[in-house]
């Protein structure tokens, strides 16, 4: 029975590049080379080069699913009620006036990606300026999150190539020149890609600027925990903030922190001037969500908040927690004195002061594709290494490349 | 520290209404009555009133999460490889020719919305008309997800109040109307709300209409084996428009079939006229999934794939799924039983006629408002009840209500 039709009502479609970060582990996946390595997705290994899931995140969830009692119906639209409360706590603080006062909404959303999504599409509905800031450099999915939800993406200078270190006036200058009112796109601690990251003093700087000229803070916080070691020293940005009593939005992951990756969970959360205020962004928050997927999968958040709300399960978190993040600085630091002790031209120090689990190398492309055809080392093409990839095992083949790298290709 | 704003930048947004189908169970929730029914959300109950996990799910699941050597890490962007092949499998059948020419595209989405979502963003970016053709009535949820994904929605007949059945001509009309390459929105079966489906040999003219008219039919399958109990016969609309060679979209979602609701496991495939087309196309979908949430949810696809692919287990399934669809079946009767033994003014038959989760009863919204507040019973205002909700011991309470309801209010 022929439908009439010879061609494919699709034929004129493009076929659409490789994601630039995900398509690091298509091509190292197909590398048939017996010695490779992986540093392209911020995914967690333990030193034998294995993902981990958390131990108390493997008790939790067996305790959860050997509960017959527990059933599978649908979440309310905003996500688990216990999950949303306990992650407000986490990234306001427990004591938050602004929870407290009941101005915070959080709705548990899809890990951050999720969770900027549905923020960047009711800002497009419902806040008056469409220009979101983003700085240069940022995560890849930024600016395609950002400008499908509606919004306009503009940059703001960050990071600077010369001193490997944040071009601190750069940024002043360029949130200084922009439009009253638009956003700003913020990473809460250990920048993606750069790890560089502002200092106490800078934040206040920057929440100054940005409340005199009435930007919109928009806060991506993937690492909570992950940079320093510690939750709570990680959300000093977006609690300052939150401290003088303005507005903002927070996307928060678990997908690093909790070792939730796959499960897919985080949450949205706006904090508004009143609680009545909140009330009516929350029902507008509804709109965005029910249209794109109804309501949220409640495995990965069942785990996160049965971790958050139980003390024995919360302070085991925070060990095996800094136990990864002090696994990342030991690589950093191994790193560094392994191009040491090559004599590796260039100075490195940036490795140990960078923040987080990715390194900004400071390679160019061309270093990069070396290191990967001749080393079988893969990366993003900016040069952005994730440490969480590294072992001590591995670290030695990581700098005879970038040593073998900067000495043959300029 | 003020922030040195008065107002709230969100001042000026708007309270939105309640959604009208979760809506219902938020006013249930809220009812105090010791005697409520609440027959809103199209949620399986078992005969005690209680929501039901799968023993087959329950098996897959502990058996997967008791695995330690199971990881979280990120899916690809489109979901778990086995779960969409299986998925496909499902609805096209086994042997499908279009699944060995590999010219079908399968991605996991977030149930029936995500993958509606997903493919409605697709054709909104690359599909050379962007008019969707839904069916009168029809979920609530539709207009709204092709509206915010891009599309403009406009209506075909298909429920005729009069004979509480399909109005044909009308469907014919308005699709003969429609303009060549319009979408068309079908429901595979068990139509949602009215539970009126097509015969045969109806499905057949409308597949002949829409192939010689070029109309691109998008599938939403959200019932397989729930309408007849049996998962192939459920799937024949599908299959006979794959049958003839050409083109469609099908939103799949285990929420029903397999109880996987809150989980929120779907699949969204694409059959193109070739395996070119298709590889293009799928690279498409990537881009349109990694800007809302990067990569599915993993536990539930998980489960799905452990037990579709296991020939006890989806054997085990099947029997399950007969049984809800069987136990809805015989409430029909009973509902039906219980008004003709009242003596309720009117013709019920359409009760026992109409397939699958739902009863479109064909009372108006004063007489549900009425049932509301005299007998607690909780539905959604176009006189929609979920079947699934009903029990042996609920039944009778039902058919007074009804039956007070038709007496007393007109």
């Amino acid at each position: 029975m022929a439908s009439g039709h010879g061609d494919s009502v699709f034929a004129n479609v493009v076929r659409a590049p490789e994601d630039p970060i995900l398509g690091v582990t298509v091509a190292y996946n197909k590398d048939p080379s017996p010695k490779k390595l992986n540093l392209g997705v911020g995914a967690y290994r333990t030193e034998e080069g294995k993902p981990l899931v958390l131990n108390v995140v493997r008790r939790a969830e067996q305790m959860l699913v050997n509960d017959t009692s527990r059933v599978k119906e649908y979440l309310p639209i905003v996500g688990l009620a216990e999950f949303n409360k306990l992650s407000a706590k986490l990234i306001f603080g427990v004591d938050s006036p602004a929870i407290q006062e009941n101005r915070v909404t959080t709705v548990q959303c899809l890990s951050g990606t999720g969770s900027l999504r549905v923020g960047a599409e009711f800002l497009a509905r419902h806040y008056h300026e469409h220009t979101i800031y983003i700085p240069q450099p940022t995560w890849g999915n930024h600016p395609k999150v950002f400008t499908i939800a509606g919004l306009s993406v503009k940059t703001y200078r960050y990071y600077s190539p010369e001193t490997r270190g944040l071009d601190f006036q750069g940024l002043l200058d360029d949130l200084n020149a922009a439009p009253s009112g638009a956003i700003v796109l913020l990473h809460a601690c250990a920048h993606n890609p750069t790890g560089v990251d502002p200092t106490p003093e800078q934040w206040e700087q920057i929440r100054q600027l940005m409340r005199s000229k009435g930007l919109l803070p928009f806060f991506d916080s993937a690492y909570q925990g992950f940079a320093s070691g510690s939750l709570d020293e990680d959300a000093q940005s977006v609690r300052m903030f939150v401290s003088d009593g303005g507005e903002c939005l927070v996307a928060q992951s678990y997908a690093k922190n909790m070792g939730m990756y796959g499960e897919r969970v985080g949450a949205l959360s706006i904090v508004c001037k009143s609680a009545d205020v909140a009330v009516r962004v929350e029902s507008q928050l509804k709109l965005v969500i029910r249209p794109m997927y109804s309501n949220p999968p409640i495995h990965g958040a069942s785990i996160v908040a049965t971790i958050l709300k139980d003390s024995h399960m919360y302070d085991e978190w925070t060990v095996e927690l800094k136990a990864m993040a002090d696994r990342i600085i030991s690589m950093r630091q191994k790193l560094f004195d392994a191009l040491q002790a090559r004599g590796t031209p260039g100075d490195w120090s940036h490795i140990i002061k960078q923040i987080g689990m990715f390194t900004f190398t400071g390679l160019n492309a061309q270093q990069v594709a070396f290191m990967t055809k001749e080393y079988h080392i893969y990366m993003t093409s900016d040069g952005r290494i994730s440490m969480a990839g590294l072992s001590s095992q591995t670290v030695p083949l990581l700098a005879d490349a970038i040593h073998a790298a900067v000495s043959t290709v300029v």
